[in-house]
């Protein structure tokens, strides 16, 4: 196998591993359009880093952190639901981004590359980015994990039995945040999003405990990628939307499986 | 020892405002161990709000809320919806903030009735069975305070009479203090120590019997509601027959809900 086909299938899965679990919260919490929203976020501070000529991913950080540190500030007054707010934000970002770009002459956005990344242009050290990263990221979801699954199931039964609710969703945010912002500098927004949310779907028949549910959601996503790939180098088809589109598949059949066996969790 | 132990939960002259509009004014109230505190009052008269309060949910505007240090309070909310995309076993649910063993689960299932459910999902029970489940996770922590927002919700006529009596049997065995919001009339009178009377304010409060007499109870739920204690004690004698068998009461119509219901 070429190097660069080895790369991409490694990052792309370990990409997915991290995705998996993060995703499942994001299903459970109705949340789907926040991958969306820090996506769309993430425009406008790449706009930021390149102005103030640091590292576009920083930019892209900040850009997503300040957004979810938003709408966690937002939620705390209950007029609006979650992805009415998400909805705001969202929306305004991409304006803000868009704006900011097209005063900027000298930056250049690539919509394809912003979209899908570039799988295959996985280096090295982007892979020593998505490990790296990638472990911190699932020890940290790891150490909230209980805590983020009561506040999920009963925020108010969590509160009443003394987890610090707005400690454990800061970090989620934050978390997601992260993710996102690392994620689709090289693999790109569709992708990023889709693997948050589309595994965690197709895991969900399979699944009668949270846990089971995170970890299929990381095998399911783990084996888009390398569908996803393969269709890549067999049809010569772009190699991240055919990540997206197996992921799909999947998500299809799942879907089909637990049509036919009703009954079953 | 003291004669007079410390009260678990104390709230003193509470007030609190929502949106412009007064929910709670001037509430003093005191939860002691080994006593039923009844909450009861029309829809909208921050029974739940209350509630909340109490926990430590909510702050009030003024007042002030004092739990007995490490004070360890069983809950069992008034909704409480698992989301379909979440998959959540019984037993999940029930080591969700504890780790207790599975012997512990049975046990406490069995005790309030919900035995054989625990690897069942929870989206699947029912109304009532959810309640029980509810209450048994409750219990698990081994709670000195039980708060119960409406703990009855769809649990039918037989399993509620079951469960008033677990609900004594928790006060009596465990010393357990208990809050608790209800809209059963019949039980409030029959197996409470105390009611309170809600509607923004405290109308009154007091023992069953002095209670269901207040004018100003009645006018809030009815001249029917007068007859509730009498009509239970009816019932009551009915339900313990002298060999101690348990029959379930005939017909809804022999218990009639007094409804504070707007």
């Amino acid at each position: 196998m070429e190097d660069f086909l080895l790369r991409g299938l490694l990052g792309g899965m370990g990409v997915a591993v991290v995705t998996g679990p993060i995703g499942c919260f994001i299903v459970w919490r109705k949340m789907a359009y926040f991958g969306d929203s820090l996506a769309h976020a993430a425009l406008l501070g790449m706009a930021l880093g390149f102005s103030f000529g640091t590292d576009l991913r920083l930019g892209i950080l900040v850009a997503c952190v300040s957004l979810a540190l938003f709408l966690l500030l937002l939620q705390t007054r209950k007029k609006l639901s979650t992805d009415t707010l998400l909805g705001v934000l969202s929306h305004a970002a991409l304006a803000f981004g868009v704006i900011a770009v097209s005063l900027m002459e000298m930056l250049r956005v690539d919509l394809m590359g912003y979209l899908f990344g570039d799988i295959l242009a996985v280096g090295p050290a982007d892979l020593l980015w998505i490990y790296g990263g990638g472990a911190a990221g699932l020890c940290a979801l790891a150490s909230i994990w209980r805590s983020l699954l009561a506040v999920t199931v009963n925020e108010e039964l969590a509160r009443a039995e003394g987890v610090s609710v707005f400690a454990v969703k800061l970090a989620f945010m934050l978390l997601i945040a992260l993710v996102v912002a690392v994620g689709m500098k090289l693999i790109g927004i569709l992708l990023i999003t889709s693997m948050l949310i589309i595994p965690a779907a197709a895991a969900r028949p399979f699944s009668r405990t949270p846990e089971r549910m995170a970890a299929l959601a990381s095998l399911a996503g783990a084996c888009a990628v390398a569908l996803g790939m393969y269709v890549s180098v067999r049809w010569n088809a772009p190699a991240g939307p055919s990540v997206v589109v197996a992921a799909a598949l999947l998500f299809l059949l799942s879907f089909a499986w637990s049509a036919t066996a009703r009954g079953k969790p | 020892m003291t004669d007079a132990p410390a009260p678990l939960v104390s709230a003193r002259s509470l007030r609190l405002r929502l949106g412009g509009a007064t929910i709670l004014e001037n509430i003093d109230l005191d939860i002691s161990a080994r006593e039923i505190l009844t909450l009861i009052g029309p829809n909208g008269a921050g029974k739940t709000t209350l509630l909340r309060v109490l926990l430590g949910l909510i702050a009030p505007d003024s007042g002030e809320v004092r739990r007995k240090e490490e004070l360890i309070i069983g809950y069992v909310p008034q909704t409480f919806e698992v989301d379909e995309s979440l998959p959540l076993t019984v037993r999940r649910l029930l080591t969700l903030t504890q780790k207790p063993s599975r012997e512990e689960m049975r046990e406490h299932l069995e005790e309030t009735g919900a035995g054989d459910l625990l690897d069942h999902p929870f989206a699947s029970l029912s109304g009532g069975e959810r309640q029980r489940v509810l209450l048994a996770r409750a219990l698990l922590r081994n709670p000195r305070l039980l708060v119960l927002d409406e703990p009855l919700r769809g649990v039918d006529i037989a399993g509620q009479t079951e469960l008033y009596r677990l609900i004594e049997r928790i006060r009596d065995d465990r010393g357990c203090g208990i809050l608790m919001v209800s809209h059963d009339l019949h039980f409030v009178m029959a197996s409470t120590d105390l009611v309170v009377c809600l509607n923004r304010r405290v109308c009154c409060s007091g023992r069953p019997e002095a209670v269901s007499r207040h004018p100003e109870y009645l006018s809030l739920f009815g001249p029917q509601a007068a007859e509730s204690l009498a009509v239970y004690k009816h019932a009551h004698n009915r339900i313990h027959g002298p060999g101690g068998e348990v029959t379930p009461l005939e017909s809804a119509e022999a218990r009639p809900r007094a409804n504070g219901s707007v």
